[in-house]
């Protein structure tokens, strides 16, 4: 239905805060866009220049091929939701949802319909009589996703809308925005810092710090080839381990590969690391010793918090673990699954 | 709900309140009580004996043709002033929303005129508009407007309630500044992008978000307008011209204080205060239903 390009843009306000220092992005038709980064990065400003609530510095930002820089949130046929859900407290759900048809003229009837139909895909009837105030989290929630759905607009934007919930709610809620998403075919911005949230959702995972897009791309390329160790200590749960090199070489590291000259920093997942692994599989790759000062079984797997070379690195391993605290272990990593960064940060 | 506070002490809580339960019973329920046996109390004429008629005062002063106009001019002051004082705040508390620099002196200038006496307004106002020496006076004449509120009763009323108004919208300004703030930016927003247009939005959002803010207002600006408008009318037309500006306050005064018949008086401000708390009752019973808290 829809693309959205973003070409070079930038937020400057009043007082001379860049929050958006050129950024580029171009969504796909039908894709799911996710802009993940920590608070502060410009990624909802980035979400609200799309949206027309904030005007753009510099720059472009396109919708469906036309540029839209100049033209208010009212024109710009896109749907948006929330953080805190934005309900309108005096209306009736049913209100809630009508609210935008009715303000484009539509038809008594047609807005009925449309209303009681999105309603049921929400599973939201039993609720139209209701006021916002009556609503649980969750029912707000949905009310909020069926307002944007309603109107069956060019472009949907999220901003955290799965914050306020907790966290198996979340989870529910997240499959199912995922499956809307991809049912409606709605081109969506969905902005998040949680990176759980972000790798499930995307089609396109942005990356963003400090007002730049640090990466962008598939979240499981992103996940495998993180070009910063800003990206590999925000993406992956918990984040990857990074060990500081002095000229090549690994404090206390049994075995090291070789090492290109300007690396400094080594990285390695803690779900690549092995415990006590053939050592032939192991050819090329890095071998430490590492004291154990932390277990925290979580059933499924367990993650062991060990000192070693000079800095903390977690291990996960599968299932129960027999792994006490002052244990010391022999931790191995591929070659493969080593990340290197130079000393600005970036991939080497 | 917040929790309730049990005083262990069964005496000590009811001396916490009787400061403010003393002044309430010295200088409301006491006067009042005395406005009543006073308003079935008829004096002779020199003032120096009374005698009990029951309802006869009030019988009078409701077949009084004077009193029947004023219950009139009343109502047209004090729905012009309500009208006019909350319209214009509420309009300029929007305008205030909207200003970027400086905001805070802006307000602080809004609120200026609540700090001027009644009297004193009503003096400014009648200096501004006097026909012979009131420089904006002048400018009405050279509009082409026959402006005399000395002869002129409508244009009398119009002068009042102007100036009535123009003390109160400093108040009301002031509450619908903070009631505009307590909505969330996030609905303007969402209404924005659900296609409503700046005004569509005022209407169908803010204003029915501000509906508590305007209710207050709304019972404060009629007693308002009953009862503490005697100044402004005593300085500016002093009731007149005949008796096109003589409020019910207005005629209390003058029954009581200039003509001193007491028992008219009394009996007055006794309806009068009928009439201010059916008002309020009435307001709360069935404006209330339609305003929406939180």
């Amino acid at each position: 239905m829809a693309t959205v390009d973003l070409k070079d843009v930038r937020k400057v306000y009043p007082g001379g805060v860049e929050a958006v220092k050129g950024v580029s992005i171009a969504i796909p038709d039908k894709a799911l866009c996710v802009l993940v980064g920590p608070s502060g990065c410009g990624k909802s400003t980035l979400l609200r220049m799309i949206a027309g609530l904030e005007t753009i510095s510099a720059g472009t930002c396109s919708i469906d091929g036309k540029v839209v820089n100049t033209i208010g949130p009212t024109e710009r046929d896109i749907a948006m939701v929330f953080q805190n859900y934005a309900l309108y407290p005096h209306m009736k759900v049913y209100d809630n949802m009508a609210y935008g048809l009715r303000n484009r003229g539509m038809p008594k009837d047609e807005v009925d319909k449309r209303v009681r139909g999105t309603a049921k895909t929400l599973e939201l009837e039993h609720l139209l009589e209701r006021r916002p105030r009556e609503l649980s989290g969750g029912q707000r929630q949905r009310v909020a996703m069926g307002r944007a759905i309603v109107r069956n607009p060019k472009v949907f934007l999220f901003d955290e809308p799965l914050s306020n919930l907790d966290a198996k709610l979340r989870g529910q809620m997240r499959v199912e925005i995922k499956n809307l998403q991809r049912k409606l075919g709605v081109t969506s911005v969905y902005v998040t810092h949680d990176q759980l949230e972000a790798m499930t959702l995307a089609d396109v995972l942005v990356v963003m710090n400090a007002g730049l897009i640090e990466q962008q791309g598939a979240p499981l390329d992103i996940y495998e080839k993180p070009s910063s160790t800003f990206v590999a200590s925000f993406i992956g749960a918990p984040p990857m381990n990074l060990l500081p090199l002095r000229s090549g070489q690994l404090e206390g590291a049994v075995t090291l590969p070789a090492v290109a000259d300007n690396a400094a920093t080594l990285g390695f997942r803690p779900e690549d690391c092995e415990v006590g692994a053939d050592d032939a599989a192991l050819d090329g790759g890095l071998r430490l010793m590492a004291n154990v000062a932390g277990v925290e079984p979580v059933g499924a797997e367990s993650f062991l918090y060990c000192d070693a070379a000079g800095g903390r690195i977690v291990v996960r391993v599968p299932g129960r673990t027999e792994v006490r605290i002052g244990d010391q272990l022999p931790i191995f990593a591929r070659r493969e699954k080593l990340h290197f960064f130079g000393s600005d940060g970036k991939r080497v | 709900m917040s929790p309730r506070v049990v005083f262990p002490n069964k005496i000590l809580p009811y001396l916490l309140v009787a400061p403010q339960l003393a002044i309430t019973l010295v200088f409301f329920y006491w006067p009042a009580s005395q406005a009543l046996r006073q308003s079935m109390l008829r004096e002779d004429p020199f003032g120096l004996s009374s005698k009990f008629v029951w309802f006869d005062n009030f019988k009078k002063v409701l077949s009084d043709p004077n009193y029947l106009n004023s219950i009139q001019v009343t109502a047209i002051f004090s729905i012009s002033v309500a009208a006019v004082a909350m319209g214009t705040a509420l309009l300029l508390a929007v305008m205030a929303e909207k200003v970027v620099r400086s905001r805070g002196l802006y307000r602080t200038l809004m609120i200026w005129p609540y700090a001027v006496a009644p009297a004193i307004a009503g003096m400014l106002w009648l200096f501004l508009f006097n026909p012979s020496i009131g420089s904006l006076a002048y400018g009405l004449r050279w509009l082409g407007i026959n402006w005399d509120p000395l002869l002129d009763g409508s244009q009398a009323m119009a002068l009042v309630v102007a100036a009535a108004s123009w003390k109160q919208i400093s108040y009301n300004f002031l509450f619908f500044v903070a009631g505009l703030q307590a909505i969330p930016k996030t609905l303007i927003e969402a209404a924005a992008i659900d296609g409503a247009k700046p005004f569509k939005r005022f209407w169908t959002i803010v204003f029915p978000l501000l509906a508590p803010t305007t209710f207050f207002l709304l019972v404060v600006n009629t007693v308002y307008a009953f009862f503490d408008t005697f100044g402004i009318i005593h300085a500016v037309t002093g009731g007149g011209p005949g008796k096109a500006t003589e409020t019910l306050v207005y005629k209390v005064y003058n029954d009581g204080f200039v003509n001193l018949i007491l028992g008219d008086s009394a009996a007055q401000s006794v309806i009068l205060m009928i009439i201010v708390i059916a008002l309020t009752a009435i307001q709360f019973r069935y404006v209330e239903k339609k305003v929406h808290y939180g």
